[in-house]
């Protein structure tokens, strides 16, 4: 789409939506969010910026592939349920570090789990989207 | 916990697969590494069980009604066990099978994709868990099925995701009703509570489970939901086929047997409709093989008939007798176990012969007892199997399903389930006529043939060594019945002891939930 407005608009939009899906992904444990809907709204954002621009510059944009992407969200998400099994717990109890944020956030395995499927859905869905649109 | 590795191997194998992307080379050899490792973590966990009685993880630390509990009893891990073993079989026979290009597109990732998906099913404790296993699982077969493929596996490709999404829908559809009727979906939970809906609404609880039967029917083909099988079976990499048809309509039996065991209580309108179910299975299944004339199509008819076999085993609960129904679930596992052995070293057999002709169609082969007579014994050690000729795994298979059925006094059902064996044994008797016996055919596809490269002997060792060792493992199932025998009646005895299960899962009940479960018994 050749449009000044549209690719004006998206230069700025674009970065805000991405900011935005980390907020949603980190404030996701008591309320609403978290990665999935945090990852879906990073995959807006990149939607919008392979229609304005084209396909492969929002691959630019990413730098990695979008499977690497999605490789590391499962191994992330496998390795926050690991932690807890090495530690002598259940599989997949929520292990929490002992450190006061001056934000409302606490750091475990739980955020490294969503972090995770962040991930797994934005290269899952980028996938998708990108593979479609370059052909 | 060792109980949630089997789990966590073809993950990690997985997603390890993904990163390596284009080194074919060592994606192969982390495949390898990944199927043995799972088989490993299988044999502990079996050791582990059959020493110390049902494993139980309860996962994230949350407790069994709440959270969800992965349950590992003697049948659950006789499954994984069983599938680790195929899963190894079938990743070295893909090393010489599956082509470089699908391996580029990540084969082995979603294999092990699938695997996790089955094994998940086979561990759950949880309803509307064992859904979602069902769905990781379909998702690595939907991939599996179209990977590489042309329009024939496109085609295939479509059939079976239409069917697979109607299946999950009905499933979806039995566990919202039964969350309805119950608000619990821990299946030892579900035990106690459904019993007690049954007492005053008999036919709700009969909705439900047959919403069930409908979606794990669907997804282990028996009789009117089969037809998607054979349209697709035929058509992926030989490999591929080989697990499809020895593990996926399994998870389909298996859900039957664990969830018209442990969780909805018996009811003799279910029951009965397994038992019509059964017998028609068995019948057309094995009257669709008659008509075929390619080795894999055949095949694909016969997982059909089969299964009815195991279903026949699950609905001979319908008789009174303890004894008989322990017999009856005892016998379907160890059908089950058996089927899985022979009919993924079947399949294997088939791509072996398309490796080494170029075809699987019976008109342009033959000859081959004379060309290959080595392969002429493999194929026929599982044939003879499958039509459950002495001294073979499915000669005991055949004989402890056929015995309880008599001992039901089930007696129109067993003359079917006779009638179908003498079918499967005269339909392996057209691959070996046509493929081995016959003269190989004049003229065109014969020159083909003799033109036709051979691989080189290390791609065929591939090839070979994993039927060969599955071969060997019908043979020590058919010489020594008494171990698989042995495990299969431990498992049925687990499965028809509801209470064993309940409280395996549900133990230590918290103190203010013991007032609950007390009113839940009386």
């Amino acid at each position: 789409m050749n449009s000044i407005v549209f690719k004006t608009t998206t230069r700025v939009v674009t970065p805000l939506l991405l900011a935005f899906s980390l907020f949603m992904l980190l404030r996701g444990h008591n309320e609403p969010g978290g990665g999935f809907i945090g990852g879906l709204l990073a995959v807006t954002g990149f939607a919008l910026y392979a229609l304005a621009f084209d396909a492969r510059q929002a691959h630019a944009l990413l730098r990695v592939s979008p499977r690497t992407l999605t490789t590391i969200g499962l191994l992330l998400a496998v390795a926050s349920g690991c932690l807890a099994w090495l530690a002598g717990q259940p599989y997949m109890l929520g292990l929490w570090l002992p450190v006061e944020l001056p934000v409302e956030l606490k750091l475990g395995t739980v955020l490294l789990f969503d972090i995770g499927v962040y991930l797994v859905v934005l290269g899952a869905a980028l996938l998708v989207l990108l593979t479609l649109s370059e052909e | 916990m060792l109980l949630a590795l089997p789990i966590i191997i073809p993950l990690l194998t997985a997603c390890v697969c993904l990163l390596l992307g284009h080194r074919a080379r060592l994606q192969r050899a982390l495949a390898v590494l990944g199927a043995c490792g799972l088989l490993v973590a299988a044999t502990t966990l079996f050791v582990r069980v059959w020493m110390d009685g049902v494993q139980i993880l309860h996962v994230g630390g949350w407790q069994a009604p709440f959270g969800i509990t992965l349950v590992a009893d003697v049948l659950a891990v006789l499954m994984v066990l069983v599938t680790a073993l195929m899963h190894l079989a079938v990743t070295v026979y893909s090393l010489a099978n599956v082509n470089a290009r699908r391996q580029r597109y990540g084969y082995f990732a979603f294999l092990n994709v699938m695997l996790m998906g089955i094994c998940g099913a086979f561990l759950t404790g949880d309803l509307f868990n064992l859904y979602v296993w069902f769905e990781v699982m379909l998702i690595g077969s939907f991939v599996l099925l179209v990977l590489g493929g042309g329009r024939a596996q496109m085609e295939a490709g479509i059939k079976y995701a239409t069917l697979s999404l109607l299946s999950s829908a009905l499933f979806l559809a039995g566990v919202g009703v039964i969350y309805g009727i119950t608000h619990t979906l821990s299946m030892a939970h579900l035990s106690q509570r459904l019993a007690l809906v049954a007492e005053t609404d008999p036919w709700l609880v009969v909705a439900a489970s047959v919403l069930l039967l409908l979606s794990f029917g669907l997804k282990a083909a028996v009789f009117p939901l089969y037809f998607w099988l054979p349209a697709s079976y035929h058509t992926p990499a030989p490999a591929v086929s080989a697990i499809f048809a020895g593990l996926l309509t399994k998870v389909g039996v298996y859900a039957l047997i664990r969830v018209f065991t442990v969780v909805f209580p018996a009811s003799d309108y279910t029951l009965n409709l397994l038992l019509i179910i059964a017998g028609l299975t068995m019948l057309f299944g094995v009257l669709g093989a008659v008509s075929q004339s390619q080795i894999r199509r055949i095949l694909s008819f016969h997982i059909i008939s089969q299964i009815g076999y195991m279903v026949m085993g699950l609905a001979l609960l319908v008789s009174p007798g303890p004894a008989t129904q322990r017999l009856g679930v005892a016998a379907a596992v160890f059908y089950i176990a058996h089927h899985i052995v022979v009919k993924t070293n079947l399949f294997l057999i088939g791509g072996t012969v398309r490796a080494l002709t170029g075809t699987e169609r019976l008109v342009q082969l033959g000859g081959l007892l004379n060309q290959v007579p080595w392969l002429a014994i493999l194929f026929l050690i599982p044939a003879l199997s499958l039509a459950g000729l002495p001294p073979l795994s499915g000669f005991w298979a055949k004989l402890a399903i056929i015995k309880a059925g008599f001992e039901a006094q089930q007696y129109t059902l067993t003359a079917v389930a006779l009638f179908a064996g003498l079918l499967t044994l005269v339909s392996m008797l057209k691959i070996w006529n046509e493929a081995f016996w016959k003269p190989a055919p004049e003229g065109e596809t014969a020159s083909e043939n003799s033109g036709r490269r051979k691989p080189p002997p290390r791609r065929l060792a591939l090839l070979v060594a994993p039927s060969v060792a599955l071969a060997v493992l019908t043979l020590a199932i058919g010489l020594y019945p008494q171990a698989l025998l042995s495990v299969s009646q431990r498992a049925a005895r687990e499965l028809l002891n509801r209470r064993g299960y309940v409280q395996a899962v549900l133990v230590p009940p918290e103190p203010s939930e013991q007032p609950e479960l007390g009113d839940d018994r009386s």
